[in-house]
């Protein structure tokens, strides 16, 4: 909402500044967007009159003009066509400093002196309303400041409404505010009635009573169509964001900004038969005022006349039925529609018009009588013409009617924290235009005007209080009370843990969107068909992603664009899988490694990252959990490279995947260097371990170091997993030190070299004891394996 | 005997200062003073002195020792050192050459400003809860006080998929989950993912939200009024930042309050940040409206509550001066590495 200062303080003109108004404003809840000057700075333009008029000796299109500012004549060339004797017209004096850094001079124009300027609108900064010289009225004093004459040094104020305040659409709202807020009485200018000079009426059937339970319709002859606004009017409408169309929507608009109400004219002339205020049918179509041809919805209200619709009933007119420039008869409409039938209707068509703003809001269902009065006596005073008499279809009975809305002191006291006097809230209330019956110490019965339909229950009073009251008068308090829920238990492994693992090894956190491009999705999880939107931003971002991968991919790339060469990412998220139980939103920690395993170093030749890197990093993520109930076994992802692939097992269920990216996909990213994924479940990963004492043992440990001929496809964690399985808990560790393939060791085989270390944990072992469990574990993968101690 | 005494001992301290490394050093141990050593010698001659004379003999054959003993070990400590100090000089290194080894990398600049807000609600007794990212229109929506075509639900371009879920939208629906599925008291914040279906220089479809709750008997407006200030001076480390509560509209909420901060980056004085106004529009909150209270199972007649809701990115934006929204989620490693 736009308006003026000045044209508000013509209602209500606290004894404040700016400043003050808009802080006050902003501090009760009408949010100021914007303070700006109505017009840009400019000096030394006056009103002037054009007393003779000549065409110029040696130019077509230039004129000579004699310009008298009430004292002086000077002679003026100027080229607007509609300079003319007599005209009035701005007029920058010799000096005159005018918008856009122009000074105004003597000059010679084609052999002729000038001195001084006649303006149009748009060299003062205003609107052009025509082709040529501002157009001042006849009754404009020669010679005054115009800047002062318009009013010019005004403020125009924008306020940010929130979707409650429907009433302060208009100027006749934020005035009534201003009034509350200052204790100032608000000038409303006096209710017109305007006496109908002719009995024309014109029939209007309202079938939807629902939508519409009060339709207002009004008949005019006989209108000047060369009628012209008047330029406090438009100045008005200029300051409030509105273009100047013509004098008959010029009055609707005006009268929406003034009093709230949207109106509507039509051509007499152009409608057939009647009035019909009925739902659309569906494939009716209407031609707009904005020059669409809408096919309608039978949801939407529309009003028709015989051949059909010819407006969309709060949102838009249409364009045939439109006043145009021959047109002299009107019939004006200003109606109440049901917000619920308006709302969402206009975006439906992809409109937003200044009518379904408010209409979709509310308009105070008291306001029609008046507005129609107001904007018919403003048309036939600025256009002429003679009004029938208004008519009214519809049902009053579905209008809405403010409830009375109990209230009590004690409920302010405890929402607010503070308590109000009786007296304060009564003041309050009223001031606000609430009718307050006492039921009682400290309880009334609250029944709010017809504007503040958003009053609705105890608590929206309370607010009311508050807000006038000033929140910032409200105590301020830190709560008592204890911690609410259950805390999550110590074997928890709260994710902050993990990402700081990553983090100080290296890796720096993505925050990727959690949709992304279809076709990408399609390369790394081809197997999981992902939800798609129904209105994405853009098509590569049109679908949830089903794993991490696209998303740090993506990250990837453009990181590999700009010169980064060595690169780890980690994210957390969720992923959205849609499954026969319907859609798993499944919280995963996902990772990208890139480029170098180490920083560069002078030192160190740089290796680049391979599958044991990947692999040590997740190693670490679930040593901070229960390391020993995850298993590695070989796997197959799709967007990872078959034989440098593993998933993750815990409890028999796969619970992540770690591996090389696909050579297809790293070839199709076009990434010059291997790259490596893992993606874990996060709820498994954080069942962790409480930790566990275990005595210390002082016994000898004896150490055996074994090394194993076998088939290349053996795995050594397989290997592993047996060594443990033929021995007991004297066993104490495993661990393999090398592996080899090559000279000395047939093709298709290969060497693993174990050290098996032994302990028991309350004597100390024999050599006997220990060749026995080594024996074992020579029978036990020979026979498992077929390996063969290496010589 | 005696004068050969004095003559021994300065041959010996000679030969010990001119010894030139610990082997040499040994030498001239063995060579006087070791069990057949020359000065070792002497005190076999005693027994040819008589008894008066033998035990002054005897001190001062001692004494010698003695002085050359001193002498040897000051010489060997003196050798040790000057051997030390040549190692020491051999070893020595460009101290100022790049250390070795991975560096830590960065969390990301919401998660940083996440886990300072979590901080915070936890001291307060917060606990941390989350909800769905594909939501329903009920939880997103009606449970909110927000009806279909209300306008609020205007201001929030939603991503819908066509058969009733949506992304939420904020992370409000949280409050209902929570409420739904306990008992009062409660005390929650719920940071997440929301999206809009916006995109241009200071919107982007998916942003951060942590949302608050608390719901018990007798909580009022000053409780929330006193809970977000000192967040927010927590948050900016300002122990007199200017807060203000200002009248609002949220569908959930009843009274409704936005807060602005005195602007950090200028101190009020009026800038680029806060557009001039010297205040900057941080969250909004609101006492939760009886019929949300309701949709949660919670008697509004019992309790009362309070929630807030704000961008984790206009925060994180104002704390790290991070000047444009659209770095968040570029995931360009210069910027991710600068917040570690």
């Amino acid at each position: 909402m736009r308006f003026n200062e000045a044209w508000l303080r013509e209602w209500v003109n606290p004894d404040i500044d700016t400043d003050t108004l808009v802080h006050q404003l902003t501090m009760a809840g009408l949010e100021v967007d914007a303070v700006e000057p109505a017009a840009a700075p400019f000096t030394g333009v006056v009103v002037g009159e054009i007393v003779s008029c000549q065409p110029h000796p040696d130019a077509d299109k230039l004129r000579l003009c004699q310009v008298s500012d009430g004292e002086t004549t000077f002679p003026v060339v100027c080229g607007a066509p509609n300079a003319r004797e007599g005209l009035k017209a701005p007029f920058a004096k010799v000096g005159a400093q005018l918008p856009g850094d122009l000074k105004i001079k003597k000059a010679k124009l084609r052999g002729q002196p000038s001195e001084g300027m006649l303006c149009g609108g748009s060299e003062l900064g205003l609107e052009d309303l025509i082709d040529g010289l501002l157009e001042l009225p006849a009754d404009a004093p020669v010679g005054a400041d115009i800047r002062a004459w318009l009013n010019l040094d005004d403020t125009v104020i924008e306020v940010d409404l929130t979707p409650n305040r429907a009433d302060c659409l208009s100027l006749r709202g934020i005035a009534r505010e201003v009034g509350v807020l200052n204790r100032a009485a608000v000038s409303e200018p006096a209710a017109e009635t305007l006496a109908a000079a002719v009995d024309a009426t014109f029939p209007v059937t309202v079938e939807d009573v629902e939508g519409c339970p009060r339709y207002l319709g009004r008949v005019i002859r006989g209108i000047d169509p060369a009628a012209a606004t008047p330029l406090w009017m438009v100045e008005r409408l200029r300051r409030a964001g509105l273009r100047s169309i013509d004098p008959i929507v010029d009055v609707t608009n005006y009268v929406l900004l003034e009093l709230g109400q949207p109106l509507h004219a039509f051509d007499l002339n152009k409608l057939d038969g009647g009035i019909v205020v009925r739902k659309a049918r569906a494939g009716e179509q209407l031609h707009t005022l904005d020059d669409q041809t809408l096919e309608l919805r039978d949801d939407t209200l529309v009003i028709a006349d015989g051949s059909g619709p010819v407006a969309l009933a709060g949102i838009m007119g249409g364009r045939p039925s439109a006043v145009s420039e021959g047109t002299t008869d009107l019939f004006l409409e200003c109606a109440f529609f049901n917000p619920l039938t308006i709302v969402g209707k206009a975006r439906g068509y992809g409109l937003h018009t200044d009518s379904s703003h408010r209409y979709e809001r509310g308009v105070d269902p008291a306001l029609q009588q008046r507005a129609i009065e107001r904007a018919s006596a403003l048309i036939v005073a600025i256009a002429g013409g003679e009004a029938g008499p208004v008519t009214e279809q519809g049902d009053p009975a579905r209008l809405p009617v403010a409830a009375p809305i109990p209230l009590r002191a004690a409920r302010v006291t405890a929402l607010l924290g503070a308590a109000l006097a009786d007296a304060d809230i009564e003041d309050i209330l009223a001031r606000l235009g609430m009718d307050m019956a006492a039921e009682g110490e400290g309880h009334w019965s609250v029944t709010p005007p017809s504007w503040r339909f958003d009053m609705a229950i105890e608590e929206d009073l309370i607010e009311e209080l508050a807000r006038v009251h000033g929140y910032e008068n409200l105590p301020s308090r830190v709560p008592a009370g204890t911690p609410a829920g259950e805390p999550e238990g110590e074997h928890v492994l709260p994710v902050r843990r993990l990402a700081d693992t990553l983090r100080d090894r290296g890796y720096l956190e993505a925050i990727t969107y959690s949709f992304v491009a279809p076709d990408l999705l399609a390369k790394v999880d081809p197997e999981h068909p992902p939800l798609p939107l129904l209105n994405p931003i853009s098509a590569d971002l049109g679908v949830m992603r089903t794993n991490l991968f696209a998303g740090l991919l993506n990250a990837a790339g453009r990181n590999l664009n700009r010169q980064i060469d060595r690169l780890r990412l980690f994210e957390t998220g969720l992923r959205f899988v849609p499954g026969a139980d319907g859609l798993n939103q499944e919280p995963m920690i996902a990772g990208l490694l890139y480029g170098s395993a180490q920083p560069a170093h002078w030192q160190a030749k740089p290796r680049q990252v391979d599958f044991y890197d990947l692999k040590g990093d997740v190693e670490a993520l679930l040593a901070l959990s229960d390391a020993d109930a995850f298993d590695f076994r070989p796997g197959q992802h799709p967007a990872l490279h078959p034989g440098q692939c593993a998933e993750l097992v815990r409890d028999g269920a796969v619970v992540g995947y770690l591996g090389k990216l696909h050579p297809r996909l790293a070839k199709a990213l076009d990434l010059p260097k291997d790259l490596y994924l893992f993606e874990l479940a996060l709820a498994p990963l954080r069942d962790g371990l409480l930790p566990r004492f275990e005595p210390v043992s002082d016994q000898p440990r004896v150490q055996r170091d074994l090394a194993f001929v076998m088939d290349d496809q053996v795995a050594a964690g397989d290997l592993v997993a047996a060594v443990r399985a033929a021995c007991d808990e004297r066993l104490r560790d495993v661990r393999i030190f090398d592996v080899y393939q090559g000279e000395h060791i047939e093709a298709g085989r290969k060497s693993l070299a174990l050290t098996l270390t032994f302990q028991d944990p309350s004597r100390t072992l024999r050599d006997t004891q220990v060749n026995d469990l080594v024996d074992q574990v020579v029978t036990q993968l020979k026979q498992q394996f077929n390996a063969t101690l290496r010589d | 005997m005696m004068d050969n005494l004095e003559s021994l001992v300065e041959a010996a301290l000679a030969e010990v200062a001119a010894a030139a490394d610990a082997r040499a050093l040994d030498e001239a141990r063995v060579r006087y003073l070791g069990k057949k050593g020359e000065i070792s010698a002497l005190l076999k001659g005693l027994g040819g002195l008589s008894a008066e004379e033998r035990p002054k003999a005897g001190a001062l054959i001692n004494e010698g020792k003695q002085r050359v003993q001193t002498a040897i070990d000051e010489r060997r400590a003196a050798l040790e050192e000057a051997a030390l100090n040549e190692q020491l000089g051999a070893e020595s290194l460009d101290v100022t050459l790049p250390g070795r080894g991975e560096r830590p990398g960065a969390l990301h600049p919401v998660t940083r400003m996440r886990r300072r807000m979590e901080d915070f609600f936890q001291r307060l007794g917060f606990d941390i809860a989350e909800g769905p990212e594909v939501e329903d229109d009920f939880h997103n929506f009606e449970a909110l006080n927000i009806p279909a075509h209300h306008p609020a639900r205007a201001m929030h371009d939603t991503f819908y998929f066509g058969d009733g879920r949506l992304l939420r939208t904020h992370t409000s629906p949280v409050q209902v989950r929570v409420m739904q599925k306990g008992e009062p008291p409660f005390r929650i914040i719920a940071p997440g993912r929301v999206y809009r279906c916006d995109s241009d220089l200071t919107h982007t479809p998916m942003f951060h939200q942590v949302e608050g709750l608390l719901v018990d008997e007798n909580i009022t407006f000053a409780d929330l009024k006193g809970t977000v200030a000192a967040f927010l001076k927590f948050i900016f480390e300002v122990d007199d930042l200017p807060v203000r509560f200002r009248p609002s509209y949220f569908p959930f909420t009843e009274p409704s309050a936005e807060v602005d901060v005195g602007c950090v980056s200028c101190a009020g004085e009026g800038c680029r940040v806060c557009s001039h106004s010297g205040w900057i529009e941080i969250m909004g909150c609101g006492m939760v409206h009886p019929k949300v209270l309701e949709h949660g199972g919670v008697d509004p007649t019992r309790y009362s509550g309070f929630a807030f809701g704000m961008g984790i990115e206009r925060l994180a934006m104002l704390r790290y001066g991070v000047n444009d929204l659209r770095l968040f989620f570029e995931n360009d490693a210069r910027f991710l590495s600068q917040f570690a």
